[in-house]
């Protein structure tokens, strides 16, 4: 097969995701694209995305149009050096309709989710494998309050280029048991510490988001002899702010119209919040349990609209790489928090971001971690 | 998620409420199957599967076959909710509500209101509903428009088996009577069903697909329809947004009329007979509240007045296809004046 | 006639109570103060008070079109029940339901019953709960000989056989469904038709209170002790019309004069306890001018009380919907 022709592939987002439609092209057949340059919408029955040009040359041929359904691994469209001939592109097309999806590592091994038993707390945990580097330590990805490992379908597939990824949803959140203890951001660091020692991973790289920050930082405080690196977005224990008006609104809401108000707090722009994620923490919200959890969690770590516990002294304290991500128009926790940290943390501020970096800006903190990873090692 | 068919979530939802709450009991023809005979005692688990294994777990005072009197066990049920259990009936066809119409809507429905508001009905009236099996008139209508009319009814049409688990919870809870209709064509069709209880409140509707050209309404075995219509729609460019209610009372008009001030263009499917059904009522009620929206004529496509047929041809020629969906669509989407 | 003092002077009251009550609301329909129509007890009163001396607020009644005397036997407020056949806000139903819509779940009134037939059901349904949660509650179905001629009492009789409910079949024949007689429209023997279902059943002289009493105890004690159902056919006269402007004239006068001299359930009581000495004359008749006083105040009362504001016209017509 030529080097000089690259397959654009339906990605997959996460576990369940077996087929994508096209819901929209942003080059034309003939326009020259450039290397991460927007190049397709794609849409699932949980996101939509942008999908970025992987290799620079012209756009030649859209395989799928706009509308078009197709499953995970299948050719959408052909990317090629202009002087290919034409032949040459339609064979290659061809071929792939002969063989419609690809028979490469993310088609035959996808993302695997499955339940973990820690005793009394149950971890659902979702692992995407590695590209190549299967050895390599995996990285763990936290989601915040009222999220799940769904917060991480747009930086999952680039994180699992060189190890393993594995995202889990906290207790009371996602597809996982109830059962949250106190609740505390120490007991819920706890049940990560313990899903590690389930899972038989001695070292790992963690990244958290929000409450999952806290509890990453937690955890790499009680157990920083496992941990490599850590990856902070817009986390939480870093000062006493927090906006009680979400917490308060998104335990409150339970109609869409009352939730697409309070979710859209979580972004810069309050629009980029769709009815399948309101659809989503509804879903989450509306089974037995959860509303007592999330309450639980949300009265251990934000009683009175305060953040209860200070792991500033705990980040001073870590000799390991850290990083640290903030969209500059977070109106949940202050960006400001970001200030004073330690001369070696590696602090971004994204503009234009609002407290959902990962979804608002995945590639840009895809490279921020792979940064962390690399200095972490492993 | 594990993947289940609509009689599995159905199933479930009725075990983990009635593991829950020991007021809640199943009773109807042939729920168990096979009492007072040689054989096996949970011999069909309803007419439909839909409460097989039931019997195992909690016995026969709680999983109750019926003589076939279905004036005599519904009324019974509302008699028992109004005494403090909390009944969910099996009539295995919601034709049959023919025979007892009177305890549904003369007694359950009005009691509450007679009474001065101080009477509680909690149960459940579960039918199969819906033509496509060759079962022909009387065992083969969509009749959910009837109890919509009745004030005092809830009325649920699900067409997910997550939403079929969901729906059927939450009307286990709810204190109303509440008349839940499964489509018989759609119990072995799969999703995504969570194991644990959960609920999918009444009166909100679910918007499936978001387009901006039109909104196309539809219940039970409709939605999908709809769906594939407007997949086939979207090749062309025209995008739609499908609405499934999930109950027809309440209604959630409020999300009908949004999707309305982005697409301005309206078709409704509905199984159910043309004349009073929710396709003619949710016409009406857009035409008086949205008029203003509207940018072309509402659109319903619905079976012929006339009785469900028996003949496979006459059958498919009697239920709203893709291609009148299609069909419509695309009428008022070129609709001018 | 084993009845204690105090049991025989409240069987006394409740059917002087009644029959005051029903003669009551008969003058006051004249006066045009109360809507539509009322179906009257009159003549009937010892069926309901010889089941009720057996019942408690856990027993449960389900009851018909003609259903004051079971609701007061039951122990449903009489002010309540009065403002509320005069459509008042302070009515038992808030002024929702009317004459044909009595109830008091408290009381364990299910309901008057606007469908000819409808009870039977709800009965055994209330029968069942008592059954399934062991309560050792009983449950009456009220029924005419016209409601008996429904379909829904031949279902209800064989569901409460094949479960065995604790539900008693008050079957009380006053003659007539409307206007037709039962002699014509009933056919066969209603006693005979509860035995087709293997139920116990057998007639009673419902001007007779201590025979309803003892039939009726025969009943509750099969019910409470699990052994199923009973159905007692109840004879009554019928003193008013079928409704409050029934003109009767499908009854002769002297049939209509004889019944009030011959089958009136107060002077068969007088007759009875008055010659054992187990009651005075002067006691009957401190009870009829209480209830009768009591009566009046109901309708002052009722006549005093505000009218339904129009903006609850369509509360309570669910627990909640959005």
């Amino acid at each position: 097969m030529s080097a000089r022709i690259t397959a654009i592939r339906m990605p997959r987002y996460g576990m369940t995701m077996t087929e994508g439609a096209v819901s929209g092209w942003l080059a034309e057949p003939g326009d020259a694209v450039a290397v991460g340059q927007d190049l397709l919408e794609v849409e699932t029955t949980k996101i939509t995305n942008v999908e970025t040009a992987a290799a620079a040359g012209t756009l030649r041929r859209r395989v799928v149009e706009r509308g078009g359904v197709v499953p995970v691994g299948a050719l959408v469209g052909v990317i090629a050096d202009p002087e290919v001939p034409e032949a040459e592109i339609d064979a290659f097309v061809a071929a792939h309709a002969a063989a419609p999806v690809a028979e490469n590592g993310e088609a035959a091994g996808g993302p695997v989710e499955s339940l973990v038993d820690l005793g009394a707390a149950t971890i659902a945990i979702r692992r995407t494998p590695a590209a190549s580097g299967a050895d390599a330590a995996p990285v763990v990805l936290v989601h915040g309050f009222g999220g799940d490992g769904d917060n991480w379908l747009l930086v999952e597939p680039a994180l699992a280029d060189d190890r393993p990824v594995i995202t889990l949803d906290l207790p009371g959140h996602g597809r996982s048991g109830t059962v949250c203890g106190d609740g505390s951001i120490a007991t819920l660091a706890q049940v990560l510490l313990n899903l590690l020692v389930a899972l038989g991973i001695p070292k790992v790289h963690l990244a958290g988001h929000s409450l999952g920050g806290a509890i990453a930082l937690a955890a790499a405080a009680t157990a920083p002899e496992r941990v490599l690196s850590l990856s902070l977005v817009a986390p939480a224990g870093l000062g006493p702010g927090i906006d009680d008006g979400y917490i308060a609104g998104f335990l409150a809401a339970d109609r869409r119209k009352e939730l697409k108000d309070v979710l859209g707090r979580l972004f810069a722009d309050p629009d980029a919040v769709e009815r399948r994620m309101i659809d989503g923490v509804l879903r989450m919200k509306r089974q037995d349990g959860v509303p007592e959890a999330l309450s639980a969690i949300a009265a251990a770590n934000f009683p009175g609209g305060r953040q209860a516990i200070d792991l500033r002294p705990a980040l001073a304290a870590l000799a390991l790489p850290v990083a640290v991500i903030w969209g500059d128009q977070d109106g949940i926790v202050d960006p400001a928090n970001a200030d004073g940290l330690p001369e070696a943390v590696a602090v971004s501020r994204l503009a234009g971001v609002g407290h959902m970096p990962q979804l608002e800006r995945p590639a840009e903190v895809v490279r921020l971690v792979k940064a962390a990873i690399a200095a972490g090692g492993g | 998620m594990p993947r289940k068919s609509f009689r599995q979530a159905l199933n479930e939802g009725l075990r983990l409420e009635m593991r829950r709450d020991p007021r809640i009991f199943v009773m109807g023809e042939d729920v168990a199957g096979g009492k007072g005979a040689s054989g096996e005692q949970d011999a069909w688990g309803g007419a439909f599967g839909v409460t097989k294994g039931l019997l195992a777990e909690f016995g026969p005072e709680r999983v109750r076959d019926t003589p076939i009197t279905e004036s005599a066990f519904v009324g019974a049920a509302a008699g028992a909710a109004m005494a403090g259990m909390r009944p969910v009936v099996e009539i295995m066809f919601v034709d049959f509500m023919g025979v007892c119409f009177d305890q549904i809507f003369n007694q359950a429905a009005k009691f509450r209101y007679m009474f001065g508001g101080k009477a509680v009905t909690p149960m459940v009236l579960r039918a199969t509903f819906g033509a496509g099996t060759g079962s022909a008139s009387q065992h083969s209508q969509a009749l959910y428009p009837l109890f919509t009319h009745i004030p005092g009814l809830k009325v649920v049409v699900p067409s997910t088996p997550y939403d079929a688990k969901g729906l059927l919870i939450e009307a286990i809870r709810d204190d109303d009577p509440v008349i839940f209709l499964e489509h018989k064509a759609m119990y072995d069709d799969v999703g995504d069903v969570p194991d644990g209880a959960y609920v999918v409140p009444f009166g909100e509707a679910a918007v499936l697909r978001d387009g901006g050209d039109v909104t196309i309404v539809a219940f039970g075995r409709m939605v999908g329809r709809a769906m594939e219509a407007a997949a086939r729609l979207a090749r062309d460019g025209i995008e739609a947004t499908v609405v499934d209610p999930r109950t027809t009372s309440p209604l959630d008009i409020d999300t009908i009329i949004e999707t309305l001030e982005e697409t301005g263009r309206l078709v409704i499917v509905d199984e159910a007979y043309p004349r009073c059904g929710m396709a003619a009522d949710i016409a009406g009620i857009i035409a008086e509240e949205a008029f203003g929206l509207l940018k072309a004529p509402i659109r319903k496509v619905t079976p012929p007045h006339a009785p469900v047929p028996y003949a496979p041809e006459l059958e498919a020629a009697y239920i709203p296809s893709v291609e009148r969906i299609e069909a419509a669509v695309r009428g008022v989407v070129g609709w001018s004046r | 006639m084993q009845l204690a003092r105090e049991d025989l002077l409240t069987a006394y009251r409740t059917m002087a109570l009644i029959r005051v009550f029903e003669e009551r609301v008969q003058r006051e329909m004249s006066s045009g103060d109360i809507p539509g129509s009322t179906h009257l007890y009159a003549g009937q009163e010892a069926s309901a008070v010889g089941i009720s001396m057996h019942l408690g607020d856990m027993d449960r009644v389900a009851s018909t079109h003609r259903g004051h005397g079971h609701s007061i036997a039951k122990g449903c407020d009489v002010d309540g029940m009065m403002a509320e056949i005069f459509a008042r806000s302070t009515g038992i139903c808030h002024g929702k339901g009317g004459s044909m819509h009595i109830a008091d779940l408290d009381k364990g009134m299910l309901g008057a019953n606007g469908i000819v037939g409808g009870a039977a059901p709800i009965a055994c349904g209330a029968a069942l709960a008592a059954r399934m949660t062991g309560s050792g509650a009983v449950a009456v179905a009220y029924s005419g000989d016209g409601g008996f001629n429904q379909g829904t009492m031949a279902e209800s009789l064989n569901l409460a056989r094949v479960w065995d409910l604790p539900v008693i079949f008050a079957i009380e024949d006053n003659g007539f469904a409307e206007a037709t007689a039962s002699s014509w429209a009933v056919a066969g023997d209603i006693v005979a038709r509860g035995a087709a279902y293997g139920i116990p059943a057998e007639r009673v002289d419902g001007t007779d209170v201590f025979a309803v009493h003892e039939a009726a105890g025969r009943a509750v004690a099969r019910g409470r002790a699990g052994d199923g159902p009973t159905l007692l056919h109840i004879m009554v006269p019928r003193y008013l019309g079928h409704f409050s402007g029934d003109s009767d004239t499908y009854r002769t006068p002297d049939e209509k004069r004889a019944m009030r001299t011959d089958r009136d359930c107060l002077k068969v009581f007088r007759d009875k306890v008055l010659p054992a000495g187990l009651l005075e004359m002067d006691q009957l008749d401190a009870i009829d001018a209480e209830v009768a006083a009591l009566v009046d105040g109901s309708v002052v009362a009722a006549r005093a009380a505000p009218r339904p504001d129009p903006a609850t016209v369509a509360t309570d017509v669910y627990v909640s919907y959005p």
